[in-house]
């Protein structure tokens, strides 16, 4: 069990062998569903299967947490450790966190029209074959 | 479709421009894969018409757990083929499993020619016929460049695409799947050239809500676990398939110099050992399978004085290995990564080419054809020379090549040298001279394949020799692997994926009903509609001549008898025929 206050770490992106089982269980545990459109961790190439594989996920930011920031109904409060607690019922849905992430971590499902982030579960970790990814 | 009880069905027509789509409920008993995919061919083929007809069919078909479980990663093709005039069917990795699955297909079914070249955009939302003129003999990895940029969706899109031997329908010209994956076999890659199709690109964001959580989990994690934490599948992610070059080359199997012998002087250079220590530089995989069998091999080229190099990355696998390697008597890996990585630029199948040339090569030296044919000298060991053959195959242009890019058998017929023209039913060979098992596996599998039956193996694993034993084994194993097919599980992970596995997998997705005795029947139903195909195509297993070659090289277990391979034969048809009947 991964403790409470721990964030998620993908700094071990060099060794990655794309196999995306991280989208896979995190669609499926966080959303329910099967698409890795909807996983808080996003895999990408650059160039192809031929270009390395790089992460986008959620860099768990402490003290200034500009997505919370720019949330005009609450719906996002910050996380002890890092990162930030998504409250499902407050969301508007307005897009504002989206935009304000820097890292570009904070996508927008059109389906339920919320935002989805990585909540640091660590469940990803957990099925990466390398050690790409790990809790700090 | 997952959770729906019907197969949706995707039909492009190229001439018209038109697309429209089927829910077939009598199709979802099959669950996808080769099962939906033979029923689909045998509907849309025109046995009457040849390969590259523009009235033929190409079906593609993935199966109904494809990449929400570890290791089912495969898309079956089906269409009738330019280089053995019967059933063509071949299975590709990548990514194109799950962006058909987020696009909302089971199945698709292109048919019909477009005036121009043309590329296929496919999405969840739309099916566009987008311009492709200016690629024109654009090669296999530029073509994947291009439409990258042209494309959106990085990350969960497949791009398939067709290299100038596609193009120039070279008979056994290949498409590739998202660069390191191929539909390699049996000449998919012209019946696109003959369509003007350069390339398919197919990206999808379709929601599908799981209706079991906790059982799905529960299946995935147990399946996961089997296949990362046993030893089920190291063998692929360590050294991979090269694995097997070693203890192949030691007994006696690794067809050599054309198959003229079965051990390779050099075949410590060429081994797993060898590429994994002095070129591997990553591993990567195909969505969905945490194991990561695609081992990318790197050399370094000089292209200029001065200390001017260029870095050539290059995957590699032991067939690859024995095609463009031992069997052509290359014997260092970077000329054997320099072969791959030009028929994989052209865009033909590695074991074909390697095949062709072997046989090439040996008429060269017995004089049967000459530079005026073959425009340069062939000799074992030449890369350089291979190279440009391999240009001049997909050229299509000089006689003899143009010949030659129409297979072994066909090169052999008009030249001679059919005694050593090493094809299967028109099917150039794998990398096994194992015995009986390999060389009647692929003579009667349906589709000339060494993985139609893995026929290698049991020449490995049986202890004694018995023939009603062995057609049994290849008869049985045929029909399994119609059921794992049918799943489109990677044939790698066909130990994780038992029977009670499967049905665990099928139950947690709301298939609770499918029974054991419900694969088994539908594996038999799956071949049966092959063999119709066949049939319909016109093949006769009782007509199939194998080169003499088989019979006259050591084999692993020693020198085979033409007489017990025909007998060996003859009463697999026999099994055939009684099935048809039932």
């Amino acid at each position: 069990m991964i403790r409470m206050g721990k964030i998620l770490k993908a700094d071990g992106m060099n060794i990655c062998i794309g196999c995306f089982s991280c989208m896979l269980v995190c669609a499926s545990v966080n959303q329910k569903n099967h698409s890795i459109t909807k996983s808080a961790i996003k895999i990408r190439t650059s160039g192809g299967i031929e270009g390395r594989f790089f992460s986008t996920v959620c860099l768990g930011c402490v003290e200034e947490i500009a997505c919370a920031e720019a949330c005009p109904s609450s719906a996002l409060e910050p996380r002890e450790g890092g990162g930030v607690i998504f409250r499902h019922d407050k969301c508007i849905g307005c897009r504002k966190c989206t935009k304000a992430c820097i890292a570009g971590a904070v996508f927008f499902d059109e389906e339920t029209k919320n935002p989805i982030i990585c909540k640091h579960c660590g469940l990803c970790v957990k099925f990466c074959p390398h050690d790409c990814l790990r809790m700090e | 479709m997952l959770y729906e009880n019907y197969i949706k069905v995707l039909y492009i027509d190229l001439t018209i421009e038109r697309i429209h789509v089927e829910l077939r409920e009598d199709l979802k008993k099959y669950l996808g894969g080769v099962g939906v995919a033979a029923k689909l061919l045998e509907e849309n083929l025109r046995p009457e018409l040849d390969a590259l007809d523009e009235n033929q069919p190409i079906v593609f078909a993935i199966g109904v757990l494809s990449s929400i479980f570890p290791v089912i990663t495969k898309t079956v093709a089906m269409f009738k083929s330019p280089l053995t005039a019967e059933l063509g069917e071949s299975y590709a990795g990548g990514r194109m499993a799950m962006t058909m699955q987020m696009a909302g297909y089971d199945a698709m079914v292109i048919i019909g020619k477009k005036k121009r070249l043309t590329y296929l955009s496919i999405n969840s939302h739309d099916v566009s016929f987008m311009d492709a003129r200016a690629f024109k003999s654009v090669k296999t990895n530029l073509i994947g460049r291009h439409i990258r940029d042209r494309e959106p969706g990085a990350g969960k899109r497949s791009i398939l695409r067709i290299g100038p031997a596609g193009e120039n329908m070279v008979k056994y010209a290949s498409v590739c799947v998202d660069t390191y994956r191929h539909f390699g076999r049996l000449g998919l890659g012209a019946v696109f050239g003959s369509k003007n199709l350069k390339a398919i690109s197919i990206t999808g964001e379709k929601s599908i809500p799981i209706q079991n959580l906790k059982g799905y989990l529960q299946a995935y994690r147990d399946i996961h676990t089997k296949a990362t934490n046993t030893e089920l599948m190291s063998k692929y992610h360590d050294l991979g398939t090269p694995v097997n070059v070693e203890p192949l080359n030691a007994a006696g199997a690794l067809p050599t110099y054309n198959l003229k012998q079965a051990r390779f002087e050099s075949a410590e250079a060429i081994s797993g050992e060898s590429f994994a220590i002095n070129n591997l530089v990553r591993k990567v995989a195909c969505t969905g399978c945490p194991v990561g069998c695609i081992h990318i091999g790197q050399y370094r080229a000089e292209f200029d004085q001065g200390y001017e190099y260029e870095s050539v990355s290059v995957g590699y696998d032991y067939e690859l290995i024995f095609a463009l390697g031992s069997f052509l008597g290359i014997d260092n890996p970077k000329d054997i990564l320099r072969l791959i990585e030009a028929v994989e630029e052209v865009g033909m199948d590695a074991m074909s080419t390697g095949v062709c040339l072997g046989w090439a090569t040996e008429a060269f030296e017995r004089g049967i054809i000459t530079e005026n044919e073959t425009i340069i000298p062939l000799s074992f060991g030449n890369a350089e020379n291979y190279l440009i053959a391999i240009n001049y195959l997909s050229e299509q242009e000089l006689e003899f090549y143009k010949h030659l890019g129409g297979g072994v058998q066909k090169a052999s017929e008009k030249y001679g040298g059919k005694e050593f023209a090493m094809s299967v039913a028109g099917n150039e060979m794998a990398g096994y001279h194992t015995g009986y098992g390999s060389l009647i596996g692929a003579t009667v599998g349906a589709r000339h394949s060494h993985l139609c039956n893995g026929g290698y193996s049991f020449d490995q694993s049986m202890k004694e020799f018995d023939k009603q034993k062995l057609v049994d084994a290849l008869f049985d194993e045929e029909i399994e692997r119609c059921m794992l097919n049918s799943l489109t599980i990677c044939l790698f992970a066909r130990k994780v994926y038992d029977r009670e596995t499967i049905l665990m997998a099928l139950k947690s997705i709301g298939l609770e009903d499918v029974t054991n005795e419900d694969l088994t029947s539908i594996s038999k139903e799956i071949y049966k509609t092959k063999l119709r195909i066949k049939k319909s195509l016109g093949f006769d297993l009782g007509k199939v001549q194998l080169p003499s070659r088989f019979f006259k090289t050591d084999s692993m277990n020693g020198i085979l008898s033409e007489k017990i391979a025909y007998e060996l034969i003859a009463m697999f048809n026999q099994k055939n025929e009684e099935l048809l009947l039932t």
